[in-house]
């Protein structure tokens, strides 16, 4: 009855789909799960049954996990994959929102019970509700991973519409999509109308500008794993760090596993908590990248607190070329959530006027709210 | 296979406290699993987070042997598996030519029967598969980190279909398979196709409140206010990136150390004093009294 790829007599044919969608919505996320796990999740399912969310979270967790570094991205799934109504499945839990093992605790404190979707969204803001809108320099090591799991679940990627507008006013989006597609079907790919499809759903590219000088120390080490949601979320997306000089993390970033793309990010910086050259260094980016086509039309975020040792003038001119090239500038301060706050730090002071939209950054609150924006 | 103890997620939790020991929701589940499965369970973790405990547990619940293979660096198929005896096999020799049987038999005939049950010393995991009792026992395979890759391998073997070969006697298998745990510390990944036959569990520390929890029963003369502060304060020594994090059986020394010492809360003068009792290493206490012995107190005194 247990072997692999024995026969399979499943009780109802709706937990087999769902465990075959699930399956594939961790693969998508990145994680490795041999072809047989799928039937050994859905005959876990079949003992536990589907009507506790706790279950089929532990259901999935002993059979489709086997490293800790999978949790996070495994629990990430979970949320998304059952509470984000993106799977098109709709599981209703019969159990209490708290229950989702999401928290630092192990997650068996008892609830109260409505049931729906209602339940299913209220569930997502429980779980984090507590670390929402904690300062980040306050945060313990478990905190950040909790603020991990939050981040890996939260969409950072612009979205597509902004760029259709590109396409020439007189036709209509849909009409002109569907006859490039139709145009490049009867050529078989056709490159001019290619390129206009391209041009015309793409999405457009995030840069992420990382202040990762001494000032920001207590905010870099979660900003940084923002970032590396961000990279291994869909899209396109660039990273580098300002110091002293100007460092490109994108591909450090890159690995799925959080710890160690943080850990390689850090080692590629030299001056990691070192002085800032602001100016200067997004003036390197400007002059290596920016310019050159990295930042045209891209939503380009810089999170710094704005503290610059050098000189303003230089400053706002870079940020002025930033802004000319960019297609939206984000300036990300942590400080700026502080009561009484105002930018008066010479680097931002001479930024602001080169700024589309000046956001916080100091919980996990306002990087909901940062997502959000790039997604806009 | 139906152990009727093991028959449902919440069960293995009562049942489990009924013998202290206190799992959370995900430990049970994936040892419902494992023994609705018929799947071997391996669980990872820090030193000292019950693995070893719940493997006793559970084999004490179900009335089961209890049947423990400690591995460690070169053990192989003889300490695991099934050796000969070959001191009495050579006793038996001596005894057919002694009494003149030798002569008589056929020497073939004679060897065939220094090759039967007999003399073959069961090791665990023979005696595991072979077990021939009414419960089917659980095998503890404990700390298979420490074991080298090619007793993986031949573990895995024998695993996949709970049956082992001896060459000179033919197949054992179990009809009734035993509920296998197998436990590692993580020193270094084991291989995946190990883990691929296996429901896996990453078991961690306890939390505030399970450790409250567990030292109110296995250290019922600490108060429960004590218990609360201890458990704090442990917990957050784990957070400081020790060498070796304090597991529960050193929470519950430490806090009967401090019981003993007439403590009824925590002080910074006692917590300095009794550290050895809770952290192991020289290094973890030095980094504990670095980062300041006064705050863990004072945050554990509001716990
Ligand atoms: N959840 C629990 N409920 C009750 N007691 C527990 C629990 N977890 C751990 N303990 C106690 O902690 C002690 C340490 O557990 P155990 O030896 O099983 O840990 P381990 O994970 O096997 O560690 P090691 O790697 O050092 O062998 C045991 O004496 C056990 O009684
Ligand atoms: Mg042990």
């Amino acid at each position: 009855m247990t072997t692999d790829l024995g026969e399979a007599k499943f009780e109802s044919p709706a937990v087999e789909r769902l465990a075959t969608g699930f399956v594939h919505c961790l693969r998508s996320g990145g994680l490795t799960i041999p072809v047989g796990m799928t039937l050994r999740f859905t005959e876990a399912l079949d003992a536990v049954g589907i009507v506790h969310r706790d279950d089929v979270y532990w259901a999935g967790r002993a059979t489709l996990v086997s490293r800790p570094e999978d949790i996070a991205m495994y629990d990430a799934m979970f949320l998304a994959f059952f509470h984000q109504n993106g799977s098109g499945f709709n599981v209703r839990f019969e159990d209490e929102p708290e229950s989702v093992p999401l928290g630092t605790d192990d997650g068996d404190g008892d609830g109260h019970g409505d049931d729906g979707d209602d339940e299913v969204l209220a569930l997502r803001y429980s779980a984090s509700e507590v670390l929402a809108e904690k300062d980040f320099a306050e945060f313990t090591k478990a905190e950040l991973h909790e603020a991990q799991r939050v981040m890996a679940s939260m969409r950072i990627s612009p979205s597509m519409r902004t760029s259709r507008r590109r396409i020439p006013a007189g036709r209509g989006d849909r009409h002109d999509l569907r006859r490039t597609v139709q145009a490049a079907m009867r050529t078989a790919g056709e490159p001019l109308a290619l390129r206009r499809t391209s041009m015309g759903v793409r999405t457009r590219r995030l840069v992420l500008l990382l202040d990762v000088s001494g000032s920001m120390e207590p905010y870099a080490r979660v900003l940084i794993r923002f970032a590396h949601a961000a990279v291994v979320g869909r899209g396109r997306v660039e990273v580098f760090a300002l110091g002293t000089r100007l460092t490109r993390m994108t591909r450090q970033l890159g690995s799925h596993d959080v710890d160690e793309a943080v850990a390689a990010a850090a080692e590629s910086v030299v001056d990691w908590s070192g002085g800032t050259r602001l100016g200067e260094a997004i003036g390197a980016f400007n002059n290596d990248w920016g310019v050159r086509g990295m930042a045209r039309g891209a939503i380009v975020v810089v999170l710094s607190d704005g503290w610059d040792r050098g000189d303003p003038a230089q400053m706002d001119a870079e940020m002025e070329r930033l802004h000319r090239t960019a297609h939206r500038v984000v300036w990300v301060n942590p400080l700026k959530a502080s009561p009484g706050y105002e930018p008066i730090a010479r680097g931002m002071a001479a930024a602001m006027p080169h700024i589309d939209t000046f956001l916080e950054g100091h919980c996990l609150d306002s990087l909901a709210t940062l997502a959000d924006s790039i997604g806009a | 296979m139906s152990r009727s103890e093991l028959s449902s997620v919440d069960a293995v939790i009562e049942q489990l406290a009924q013998h202290d020991y206190l799992a959370d929701r995900g430990l049970a589940t994936s040892i419902f699993l494992a023994a609705e499965l018929q799947r071997p369970l391996f669980l990872e973790g820090e030193a000292g987070v019950g693995k070893t405990e719940v493997a006793k547990v559970v084999a004490a619940i179900t009335g089961a042997d209890l049947i423990r293979m400690q591995c460690y660096e070169g053990i192989d198929v003889s300490q695991a598996l099934y050796e000969w005896d070959y001191t009495r096999q050579l006793l038996h020799l001596r005894t057919a030519e002694a009494t003149g049987t030798a002569r008589e038999a056929d020497v073939d005939e004679l060897e065939d029967e220094l090759f039967t049950e007999r003399f073959l010393i069961r090791r665990p995991l023979l005696a595991a598969i072979d077990h021939r009792s009414a419960v089917p026992p659980v095998l503890l395979i404990d700390e298979v980190d420490r074991a080298d890759d090619e007793f993986e391998a031949f573990l895995l073997e024998a695993l996949s279909d709970y049956s082992v070969t001896v060459p000179e006697l033919g197949v054992f298998a179990a009809e009734d398979p035993p509920l296998v745990i197998i436990t590692s510390n993580r020193t270094r990944d084991v291989h995946d196709a190990l883990k691929r036959r296996a429901l896996y569990h990453w078991v961690e520390h306890p939390s505030f409140e399970r450790e409250v929890a567990i030292l109110e029963r296995k250290a019922p003369k600490v108060s429960a206010k004590l218990a609360r502060q201890v458990a704090s304060a442990t917990g957050q020594f784990r957070e400081m990136g020790m060498y070796k994090p304090p597991g529960v059986a050193e929470t519950l020394d430490w806090a009967n150390a401090l019981h003993l010492l007439a403590q009824t809360d925590l002080t910074e003068e006692f917590v300095d004093a009794t550290l050895g009792t809770l952290l192991k290493y020289r290094e973890d206490q030095e980094r504990a009294r670095r980062e300041g012995l006064g705050t863990v107190v004072e945050t554990a005194l509001g716990a």
